[in-house]
């Protein structure tokens, strides 16, 4: 048994977790000075402009491409490979006069194509965002990773305790705040599908919590020795070895999808591989050790008394 | 501790159950297998144009002649739906239909499912792919509704004065008041009361408040802003469908968003740039009086119109000879309602015209009484025509005769049209009086374009993620569980089943990130799996028989899989809740894909451990 040997290991985890709380509240205050001093390097979707990204036939150099551009009147925008080098990204920042921003994809194409004797060069994506939709963006993403965190801290509450669920919540902020500082930190560009990583990991996070939490309130309820931090501990060792290899599995999967899944779901995939790494610490150390700091003791987990005994063998 | 061997047992109809969900599972997702024809659909422009079999007859004579070979016609509610056996050949015939047909019909491109026909008939689709994974454009579009506020008072300013001249009302000024409504101003008191109580009479629908001694402010009541915000938005719900039908999209879809917007999605447009310039075409109107001593069939042989008239075609392309001069534009109107006539109980359209186009409409139609007088509609498009390699933009106008009545009597302010055939003909009447007066500006806010070969290749990159990731967790799983691993790859393969068949059945957006979520899910759906194998070892470990081993397992890991499953649904509500276009796609396939995992892992794969293990004395259990 055991090939990973994780079995009948009896690490005292909570016993670092002074280390752990320095080394979490380190990290954050470095994600969150990142945040305050690089701010993120937000795409699109959030700023509102214009990406275009065109294929040319033959592979392309950046320079004749930026030369083409700013003879068309765009010298304000941005080029680089995408990919390959035939495709090739152009950022245009969004300009003050609305009414033509919605043509400039057309115009830049056709810069293009002319430059190149007409055919040829292909669009591959165009997208414009007006300043308005960025910022409702934003606002909405914000509310749906406060509606996701409530949501889940009262399901937390509801079947759990509440020490647990604030245990919860702190590991979950941290994962988000740990994956959001990462991006900022790399001014890796922050897009929508990385806004939809970011709530996958809320989701994938707590899951992986949750399962230690099921087994810390199983401990508490069948053990009747061992204080508080020891039966803390046991859970987690005696989870360790799911909790290891559902993040290795799920992470296999995200790391495919970073190497086949093409260049849009970089950003995506990079969040997810970040946020699973992180949650797979936190849920080991921050719920566990955040609630033993709130002083969890074995009565809050009992069942209550209307309830009927421990049902289980 | 004794073990019945009877404790890893289902009863039959289990089995059976499990067996009919997987049946069901591999039926829906099958028409997926089939992937897509390149197709042409032809249907008619307007209710009255016949897409019947003579016309599949017309079709196939103008493809044979052509010599464009085609696999299928096939006529399915008034629509002609021809396959093709790849996209060169689609675009060609494409192209060629167009020009033979004329305007009578619309051609437009699309992708028709080659799941055989028993499928289709039984309604079985394969998955709906998005914009992303198809091609097309996506735009999103604000009608700008203080502009549109704007210019209803700027039409008031007109009116109010010439009521105030009429009621021989003294006043200053009149003008539009920098907070909103229309202020007027007197030079006394006296003056002022008589003007408030004449256009509290001629104009009951305006609110009127006094910000200064001598100052008189109307403004539109709240139901009246809030009918015109509507109409502003109808009416260009309205004109976007006309132009989009003009441009032959197979499944556009054109809706409401929120209070001011318009979402307009074109899958498979090609041209994305001569989409924008139709949809971006602004329209005007021409009220003309018709050439009553002219033959106006004559003309229409001839090609050519006498002097002082110009030839036009109405909406069913019958010639019509309308006069040269113009007597009225649609700036003049100020609204145009349909309603039902009070004499003749029948059809009718209602315009109201401001202040100075009531007087050029007296003066024009005073004199001709019982003639007929046509509404011109115009639309000014642009196209760009490559003209020796180089790109070209140019201007153009299409003119169409919306409407040709006879003038009933002296027409002033308020006048109505009848004699129309239907309420149907009268609201898209109303309409268009409205789209050719009164555009309300509109601004595209967001637009999403993606080729239709980056489509492709983004469905090939996302499904060889997939196969990738459900072959190496197979490989991971089934080295550190063995049989088990086996099972639970299994119970993968099953959920990835039963996930496609729920996407085709309730035909959810398949987008990029909706396969990601696919991906993910198998990531995450292995984890019960997982939990349950873990459980069984511990149990092992404790000393238990194989068979309490794997009951216990699959009974003590349940509760977790439940707790932790129900969290990240919670995560995914919310990113539905929110999310927009691809991210929604994601939220779905995820939630989607959470139930699904939870039925195969604690369901199905205890259904193939019983099949296996259940029933018999086992010494030994590798997990």
């Amino acid at each position: 048994m055991g090939r990973f040997s994780l079995y009948n290991t009896n690490i005292d985890f909570l016993r670092w977790r002074k280390l752990a709380m320095i080394w979490s509240v380190t990290v954050l205050l470095i994600a969150v000075g990142s945040l305050l001093v690089r701010g993120m390097s937000l795409g699109l979707d959030f700023t509102g402009g214009t990406v275009i990204e065109v294929q040319y036939p033959q592979p392309m150099e950046i320079p004749k491409v930026r030369e083409t551009l700013a003879k068309a009147g765009f010298s304000d925008a941005q080029t680089q490979h995408f990919g390959t080098s035939r495709d090739v990204l152009i950022r245009i920042p969004p300009r003050g006069g609305q009414g033509n921003a919605a043509t400039l994809s057309n115009d830049v194409l056709h810069a293009l194509q002319s430059a190149e004797g007409g055919a040829g060069v292909t669009l591959a994506r165009a997208e414009f965002v007006g300043p308005q939709v960025g910022q409702e963006l934003v606002e909405q993403g914000g509310l749906a990773a406060l509606g996701a965190l409530a949501g889940i801290l009262l399901y937390v509450m509801f079947r759990f305790e509440w020490r647990l669920a604030v245990g919860t919540i702190a590991a979950t902020v941290h994962d988000v705040l740990f994956t959001v500082g990462w991006f900022s930190l790399f001014q890796i560009e922050f897009d929508l599908t990385v806004l939809a990583a970011v709530l996958a990991v809320i989701g994938y996070s707590v899951n992986d919590t949750v399962v230690v939490l099921d087994r810390i309130r199983e401990n508490f309820r069948k053990r009747r020795k061992g204080s508080a931090q020891e039966i803390m501990n046991l859970s987690i060792n005696e989870t360790l070895s799911r909790t290891i290899m559902t993040s290795f599995v799920t992470l296999l999967s995200v790391i495919v999808m970073y190497f086949f899944g093409g260049v849009v779901m970089h950003g995506f995939s990079v969040a997810m591989i970040v946020g699973i790494v992180v949650g797979t610490y936190s849920s080991i150390y921050i719920a566990s050790a955040t609630a033993l700091y709130l002083g969890i003791s074995r009565e809050d987990l009992l069942p209550r008394a209307k309830e009927t005994a421990d049902d289980r063998p | 501790m004794s073990t019945p061997y009877t404790l890893n047992q289902y009863p039959w109809w289990k089995y059976l159950l499990i067996g009919l969900v997987m049946l069901w599972g591999l039926i829906f997702a099958l028409p997926n297998l089939f992937g897509e024809d390149p197709a042409v659909q032809i249907s008619g422009a307007r209710a009255n144009i016949a897409v019947d079999a003579a016309f599949q007859n017309r079709v196939a004579a103008l493809l044979d002649a052509d010599k464009l070979s085609h696999k299928r016609l096939e006529l399915d509610d008034g629509r002609l739906l021809i396959r093709f056996p790849d996209t060169e050949l689609q675009l060609k015939a494409a192209d060629i239909l167009k020009d033979r047909l004329g305007r009578d019909y619309i051609v437009a491109l699309n992708l028709a499912s080659s799941a055989p026909g028993f499928l289709r008939a039984m309604g079985l689709n394969p998955m709906y792919l998005g914009l992303d994974l198809r091609g097309g454009v996506h735009f999103l579009m604000q009608v700008d509704m203080d502009a549109t506020i704007k210019q209803i008072e700027d039409s008031y300013v007109d009116e109010i004065r010439v009521q105030l001249r009429n009621e021989k009302a003294q006043y200053a000024s009149v003008g539009r008041a920098a907070s909103g409504g229309v202020q007027v101003e007197f030079k006394d008191e006296a003056e002022r009361d008589k003007a408030a109580q004449a256009l509290r009479k001629n104009l009951a629908n305006l609110q009127q408040d006094e910000p200064g001694p001598l100052s008189l402010r109307l403004t539109l009541g709240e139901p009246e802003i809030r009918e015109k915000r509507d109409f502003a938005l109808q009416q260009n719900i309205t004109t976007l469908r006309n132009r989009v039908n003009e441009l032959g999209v197979a499944e556009p879809i054109i809706q409401q968003q929120g209070s001011d917007r318009i979402v307009v999605q074109l899958p498979g447009v090609q041209d994305t740039a001569r989409a924008k310039e139709i949809l971006g075409a602004t329209a005007t109107l021409e009220f003309r009086l018709a050439d009553e001593e002219n033959d106006w069939n004559q003309a229409a042989t001839t090609g050519r119109a006498p002097i002082n008239s110009r030839l036009y075609k109405d909406r069913d392309g019958q010639p019509v000879l309308l006069q040269k001069r113009v007597m009225l534009t649609g700036d003049s109107i100020v609204d145009a309602a349909s309603g039902i006539d009070q004499q003749s109980g029948g059809p009718a359209v209602y315009v109201t015209l401001d202040g100075k186009g009531a007087k050029r409409m007296e003066d024009g139609t005073k004199g001709n009484i019982g003639k007929r007088m046509g509404v011109v509609f115009i639309e000014n498009k642009t196209e760009t025509k490559r003209v020796d390699g180089e790109l070209k933009k140019t201007a153009y106008t299409v003119e169409e005769v919306i409407n040709v009545a006879t003038i009933r009597d002296r027409l002033g302010r308020r006048f109505q049209i009848t004699g129309l055939d239907s309420t149907r003909e009268a609201r898209d009447l109303a309409l268009l009086l409205r789209a050719g007066a009164l555009a309300s500006p509109i601004e595209i806010i967001e637009e999403r374009t993606v080729g239709p070969s980056a489509g492709k290749e983004n469905i090939a990159q996302g499904f060889r993620a997939a196969a990738i990731a459900l072959l190496v967790i197979a490989v991971f799983m089934t080295l550190r569980y063995k049989y088990f691993g086996l099972i639970a790859t299994a119970a993968l393969a099953a959920n990835v089943v039963l996930l496609i068949a729920a996407l085709s059945m309730l035909q959810a957006t398949l987008t990029l990130p909706g396969i990601a979520g696919i991906v993910l899910t198998m990531g995450m759906a292995v984890d019960a799996n997982v939990l349950i194998y873990e459980r069984i070892r511990e149990e092992l470990r404790n000393g238990n028989s194989p068979q309490a081993a794997i009951h216990a397992g699959f009974d003590r890991a349940f509760d977790t899989i439940l707790d932790s499953n129900l969290t990240t649904l919670i995560a995914a509500i919310m990113l539905f809740g929110f999310g927009t276009g691809p991210v929604k796609g994601f939220a779905v396939t995820l939630s989607i894909g959470i139930l699904t995992s939870m039925f195969t892992a604690v369901v199905g794969s205890r259904a193939l451990v019983n099949l296996i293990y259940g029933g018999r004395k086992l010494q030994k259990l590798t997990v």
